[in-house]
């Protein structure tokens, strides 16, 4: 099969486009060969999503660029055409139709057309079950895809994309609200696809989760091609590196031994299928760090933390105290903050103004005596937040959406803060935020912590937490592994340990 | 296995289909006209336009949309379709169709033109083409009615008749035969074509059928153009019925088989409706009203029932959605890992 396959299923070069006076890609080369684990690496707005864009017929190139795919001249591509040549795109929301059947989505591409046509879905069911064989995964085809869970969603797609003879998969973010077991059996589907021969490209700005899967990775800075290198070899901090262009100046930060007062200490804490036996201390003032390959039960324990979810076994004290959170609500009451990972979605609301958003979790701290929201108190309030974290803006009642990434982070830490929490649980902070802002947000947690608010990191990021904690836990399967001391031992010893 | 399966994947449907069926018992003991082939094939007669309508607004809420204006669209056919025929020179049955149907897609078209063309919700715009269409049709015509009619479209035509043994006379008439065809056509469309499914695709999630490469401006020309058809051909048989043109007879008949289609399970978001749905829908709604009349109970009574029908229908079926995805999302899927 091999041998008479062109040596690549997609290879684009000299690709430009502007957008107004805009260059969104200049003279970029992209290529993929057959059955390749590719991934498309950059920073948010880099043009990996105009390249894509690009590739399916949904943008023009600027005159001069060469499409060729499976070994064919493509003078101009169309949705219609790039899905007939076998390239398909699983878009980060999927794109599915939720109250039609598995089979009715699977099949959905072949009952298009103008022309009015009787098509049945049961005709197409063999080749849809075949395709599911192949994929090694049974589901009950005359399910709507609205009872799935994202994962199931996840294989509808890509089988879907697999239906119209796909040679070359597009995955736009695709783990990013899968869980770890789905992660894992995503991955291992990937690998089928592979050794069928059929490429797979990642659009990703998970470091860790580029490096776990992919064999080459392609990394696009301000619309131009940085260079096109092996994984093997690579680490995050370099590839962080080429993705901004700047030297990342890291120095530990740890200062362990000095905290002494416990805030939270779990004890053997378990919830099936999630996590197993898990003990955890922070003491006051203490950063400690949680990192782990994606999907190793890390938001999941988190979540319990919080009282989103109810451990099996397992106790949680809160200095000192044994706590059983009932709600999220209990949780906030006992001084505890958590700084979710989809926080531009879920932790702010993007229209309103920066004021209103940091009062959220305050509303009740802030009234008069007559039980409305105090104008006075909200504003004294808001300003000493906005001082405090160094919010650059233009005026306290402009909308959050017209901030930067990284100022958006310090508008949720603002109103998280603002509850006065003795436990902070930051969920990859980092996420969305340019890398130069990344430090002035680990400058804030350094000085909470300093200030004595225990704080639990969550990260991806292996260098990250390095830098930035006391001590590092590695979480694998759904287990501590081992910690790290960021003092003691290197941080390429930890990115063994965890890509172990 | 399969048997289970088709009840769950219909379960609005069947469980009014549990209530007509009961309903029907009740009112079969409780009243010895009810189940007499005469109040049967009357309520058929009565309410062939009705569901004429329905199907073709069942398509409309599929894609996603809704439509207020195609009652008021029927009376604008007859008047238009009546000023035709005079100048055709009296027309004939084949005519009348292909008129009426003709400018019920016209009407249709500007409602889905307007609808994709300004990028307003539908609700928005067909309130206002119901609007516009009346006050065209009350300012052009007066309000007059209309009484001299080509004879063979007020001529009565049975498709079956049956006199009892004590001497009444029970029969269908020509509306039936429409509704039936009008069905049929539907249920082939929504249910066997691919633009039937293209439809779906939109109502459900527009932007993903829009990414697949459906044409959008054409699902919308489909949706409102069968809806515009039907009110045409309903429009049509409503004079076959009653025998006169009156501008403002259909007016607020609307929101009776908006009411019907809704409770046969059609999803106002788009998506989600069947033919089976829209038929029992329409008949629950009439059988209550018919019931309702063989009782001798107040004719409000009627309407407090079907609004607490809608309710208690809307209500239910979003609570099992729910509590189905959130309590156990896992539970369709077995991996062999």
């Amino acid at each position: 099969m091999m041998t008479t396959d062109p040596e690549w299923v997609l290879s684009l070069e000299n690709v430009s486009k502007n957008f107004g006076g805009v260059k969104a890609l200049t003279g970029v080369s992209f290529r993929v060969k057959p059955g390749e684990v590719h991934c498309l690496a950059g920073e948010n707005g880099c043009g990996k999503s105009t390249l894509i864009k690009i590739i399916t017929g949904v943008y023009t190139p600027s005159p001069g660029a060469k499409l060729n795919i499976l070994g064919k001249e493509i003078e101009h591509i169309t949705p219609a055409l790039a899905r007939e040549m076998g390239i398909s795109v699983i878009w980060q929301d999927l794109a599915l139709f939720p109250h039609m059947s598995v089979a009715e989505n699977i099949s959905f591409d072949e009952v298009l057309g103008f022309w009015p046509r009787l098509v049945r879905t049961e005709s197409f069911k063999p080749k849809v079950e075949a395709i599911l064989k192949r994929l090694n995964v049974e589901m009950d085809l005359d399910e709507p895809i609205k009872n799935l869970p994202i994962a199931q969603r996840q294989i509808v797609a890509i089988a879907r994309a697999l239906m119209g003879n796909a040679k070359l998969i597009f995955m736009d973010e695709p783990t990013s609200s899968l869980t770890q077991s789905e992660t894992s059996m995503l991955m291992r589907i990937v690998q089928k696809l592979s050794e069928d021969g059929v490429a797979v490209v990642f659009v990703s700005h998970r470091l860790a989760e580029v490096l776990a899967i992919s064999s080459q990775v392609t990394v696009l800075r301000d619309g131009h091609l940085v260079g096109v290198f092996p994984t093997e070899g690579m680490t995050q901090t370099k590839l962080a590196e080429l993705m901004t262009n700047l030297t990342l100046i890291n120095e530990v930060t740890a200062n362990p031994g000095i905290h002494t007062e416990s805030i939270l200490e779990i004890e053997n804490l378990s919830r099936k299928n999630e996590f197993q036996n898990v003990s955890l201390h922070i003491k006051k003032g203490e950063i400690v760090g949680l990192t782990g390959l994606i999907g190793a039960g890390r938001t999941e324990l988190a979540h319990v933390l919080i009282g989103m979810t109810k451990p099996t076994s397992g106790t949680i004290r809160l200095g000192g105290k044994e706590a059983n959170f009932n709600s999220i609500r209990d949780a906030i009451l006992e001084g505890i903050a958590y700084v979710s990972e989809d926080r531009l979605s879920l932790g702010l609301i993007q229209p309103q103004s920066i004021a209103d958003n940091i009062a959220t979790t305050v509303l009740n701290r802030i009234l008069t005596f007559m039980g409305f929201v105090s104008a006075k108190k909200k504003e004294s309030m808001v300003n000493h937040w906005i001082k405090e974290l160094a919010i650059r803006i233009g005026e306290s009642s402009d909308a959050v959406s017209t901030l930067s990434g990284g100022n958006q982070q310090r508008v949720v830490l603002a109103k998280w803060l603002a509850t006065e929490p003795r436990l902070m649980i930051l969920d990859n902070p980092t996420v969305g935020v340019d890398v130069g802002a990344r430090a002035g947000i680990f400058r804030i947690v350094k000085s909470l912590a300093e200030q004595g608010m225990g704080i639990l990191l969550i990260s991806d990021e292996v260098h990250e937490v390095h830098f930035n904690s006391d001590r590092v836990l590695v979480m694998t399967n759904g287990e501590i592994k081992l910690e790290h001391n960021p003092l003691e031992h290197s941080v390429e010893q930890l990115e063994g340990i965890v890509y172990a | 296995m399969r048997r289970l399966k088709l009840v769950a994947n219909y379960t609005v449907e069947m469980r009014l289909l549990v209530v007509l069926v009961i309903m029907c018992f009740g009112l079969s003991l409780a009243s010895d006209q009810f189940l007499s082939l005469g109040n049967l094939t009357s309520l058929l007669n009565n309410n062939a336009v009705n569901l004429i309508w329905a199907v073709g607004l069942l398509v409309v809420l599929i894609s996603g949309g809704i439509d207020i204006s195609f009652a008021v669209a029927a009376s604008v056919v007859q008047y238009v379709a009546a000023y035709c025929f005079g100048l055709l020179g009296g027309g004939n049955w084949i005519l009348g169709f292909l008129v009426s149907g003709l400018i019920g897609i016209g009407l249709g078209l500007v409602n889905a033109t307007l609808i994709h063309g300004f990028r307003i919700i539908s609700i928005v715009i067909t309130i206002a083409t119901f609007n516009a269409f009346f006050g065209l049709l009350m300012f052009f015509t007066s309000g007059k009615n209309i009484y001299n009619l080509p004879s063979w479209w007020t001529s009565r035509i049975f498709i079956f008749e049956h006199q009892s043994t004590n001497g009444t006379w029970s029969e269908l008439n020509l509306a039936v035969a429409v509704m039936i065809g009008c069905v049929v056509a539907t249920w082939i469309l929504i249910r066997f074509t691919g633009t039937g499914r293209q439809l779906y695709a939109f109502g459900d999630n527009p932007e993903a059928a829009r990414r697949a490469g459906i044409n959008i401006a054409l699902m919308q020309a489909v949706a409102y153009g069968w809806m515009g058809m039907m009110a045409g051909i309903a429009g049509l048989m409503q004079v076959n019925i009653v025998k006169e043109v009156i501008p403002n007879a259909l007016y607020g008949r609307e929101l009776e088989v908006l009411a019907a289609v809704v409770l046969g399970g059609a999803r106002l978001g788009g998506g989600k409706g069947s033919i089976l749905g829209c038929l029992l829908g329409v008949m629950f709604v009439a059988i209550t009203q018919n019931g309702l009349n063989l009782l001798g109970v107040s004719p409000f009574a009627f309407q407090m029932i079907i609004g607490g029908s809608i309710l208690i229908a809307v209500s239910t079926s979003n609570i099992q959605i729910g509590s189905d995805l959130f309590k156990n999302p896992g539970k369709y899927i077995r991996t062999r890992y």
